[in-house]
């Protein structure tokens, strides 16, 4: 999967630990990664050491798809972050496991064009130690 | 049905200069307030053996936190038989219900309840700050951010605002909910405010004003945003028996909800229509006789316009996705519609005073005392809820008798 040029200007990494590496560096080897149970199938997001859904305790970092579908959306106009650009934030649900979502940005979409229920794939922006997954349109 | 709650009244209320920099610390306003709200119940100070606010200090900015109890327990050197302050539970009011549930456990008699906000002062002339990008969180820009907020910020989803708005878009795409439907909660608060004289912002807002306002995340425009300010909003929660020792009627405990049974994160909740108002709204229910047809006002924490909608729907105002066609025009939750909501203005237009000044309005209506805002007819019963997305809690009040 393609790696994407910054997107914005700024962003506020995720402080890396144990817990949560293995999800933002997933994009490192090009793949969207989920802690899945080895017992039952469950994917856990966000990471925690024992499944709840069946309660094992054998969590590996698995790949997905990275195709997801978006369940819904905002396009953000205030400048939070001192930019004043808009853009939009999505909220994508995998197709691997129902409820299972990201909160991440669309690119590369006009923002006029973004609505519920839009196929997308992810694509990482790679900066420092962390490679964020953000997504586009998941074209046919 | 419980007689748990039945055992405490609201005794008293007060609250104090509400507004726009007022330029006074956070302790000054509380004990204004609670001052009042410990002589409107016809107490002394010495009479005060509990004391709950939210959040308690040390939580994020002093604007939003206020003080701590024990800054107010030391400026009004109290002597406490029992005290809480807490960021985390059934949303704002869970300070309110803390203080009911010490007083049926026979803890304490009489509990002051404060929420104190500055964070109009705060603000200063710059504009609302996300989290992660605010003065408070310096070093997150450098150092990175954990915990739940590490799946948002990063995205640039900084803001509540921006949470919501996706909450509020799902409901538009699920049920056709409209943007002239969701301008009726801040217009319906503008009404009120007019005819309240503490409101903030009294000036008449049309359909027109509401869509000419600048978009802030959509579908929130910045009149679906409520408006920081500096006040301090204090009640006296009490043992029952004292109901008759007052000059005005007491407020009555009915009902307390404060379940959350889905999952508590803004994106990961099953149903993003409703998120935690879903599970609190419906407990509610199950611990009184009384029905949503018996509630004669609400007061329905608008944060974000659309959480108002979202309480409508949750307590069974409406059936859930109907809030929409139900505020469409304004009529039904206006002063003299079937079901008044934010009859002061809501926090669009008397201020952000974060939940308890829609506990103090109910508290107001149900007292008759809400003056040219008053609910015409006996007011009996008034819904209270404060809270949006996995954060909620609410309370059903009554004219005690
Ligand atoms: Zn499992």
């Amino acid at each position: 999967m393609a790696e994407v040029e910054a997107d914005a200007r700024f962003r506020v990494p995720p402080a890396l630990s144990d817990e949560n590496r293995s999800f933002w560096t997933s994009g490192a080897e090009g793949t969207l990664r989920f802690l899945r149970c080895q017992a039952c199938g469950y994917y856990l997001h966000p990471p925690s050491p024992r499944c709840p859904n069946c309660g094992g305790t054998e969590l590996v970092p698995e790949g997905v798809s990275g195709r997801g579908t978006i369940h819904s959306f905002t396009v953000n106009h205030q400048a939070w972050d001192g930019d004043d650009t808009p853009y939009a934030i999505v909220l994508v649900e995998m197709p691997e496991q129902v409820g299972l979502r990201l909160t991440s940005n669309l690119v590369g979409c006009p923002l006029d064009e973004v609505h519920i229920g839009l196929p997308v794939r992810v694509v990482f922006e790679h900066r420092g130690d962390v490679w964020f997954p953000l997504f586009e349109r998941d074209e046919p | 049905m419980t007689d748990f709650e039945r055992r405490s009244i609201i005794s008293g209320i007060g609250q104090s200069a509400v507004g726009r920099r007022l330029g006074r610390t956070g302790i000054d306003l509380t004990i204004e307030s609670a001052l009042a709200a410990v002589a409107d119940a016809g107490l002394d100070l010495t009479d005060i053996d509990g004391l709950a606010s939210y959040p308690g200090a040390g939580i994020g900015g002093e604007g939003f936190t206020g003080p701590g109890t024990p800054e107010v327990q030391d400026a009004l050197r109290l002597n406490l038989n029992w005290h809480s302050g807490g960021l985390e539970g059934a949303a704002q009011i869970a300070a309110v219900i803390n203080a009911v549930m010490a007083v049926g456990a026979g803890l304490a008699r009489h509990v002051l309840v404060y929420r104190t906000v500055t964070e109009s002062t705060e603000q200063g002339s710059g504009g609302r700050a996300g989290i992660g990008v605010g003065s408070g969180d310096a070093g997150v820009a450098t150092k990175g951010i954990g915990g739940p907020f590490q799946w948002s910020i990063p995205f640039r989803a900084y803001s509540a605002a921006n949470w919501l708005a996706m909450s509020a878009q799902r409901h538009f795409h699920e049920f056709g909910t409209t943007p002239d439907q969701l301008a009726m909660i801040a217009l319906n608060a503008r009404r009120n405010a007019g005819r309240n004289p503490n409101a903030i912002y009294r000036d008449p807002m049309t359909l027109a004003d509401y869509h000419a306002s600048r978009m802030i995340s959509s579908p929130f425009h910045l009149f679906d945003c409520d408006a920081p300010v500096d006040g301090s909003t204090a009640l006296v929660v009490s043992r029952v028996e004292h109901a008759s020792a007052l000059d005005h009627p007491a407020v009555g405990v009915e009902a307390m909800g404060t379940a959350l049974r889905g999952r508590p994160s803004w994106d990961q909740f099953d149903d993003m229509t409703t998120m935690a108002a879903r599970d609190a709204g419906a407990q509610l229910w199950t611990r009184t006789d009384l029905t949503p047809a018996d509630v004669d006002v609400a007061e329905l924490y608008d944060g974000f316009s659309f959480l108002t909608m979202v309480w409508l729907e949750a307590l069974g105002f409406c059936g859930k996705g109907e809030s929409g066609p139900f505020i469409e025009g304004g009529g039904r939750i206006a002063l003299e519609g079937e079901l008044p909501v934010n009859t002061h203005g809501g926090q669009h237009s008397a201020g952000r005073l974060h939940g308890f000044g829609h506990i103090h309005e109910a508290c107001v209506q149900l007292r008759g005392e809400g003056g040219e805002r008053q609910v015409g007819g006996s007011v009996e019963v008034a819904a209270v809820a404060n809270g949006g997305g996995p954060i909620a809690g609410a309370m059903l009040l009554t004219r005690h008798r």
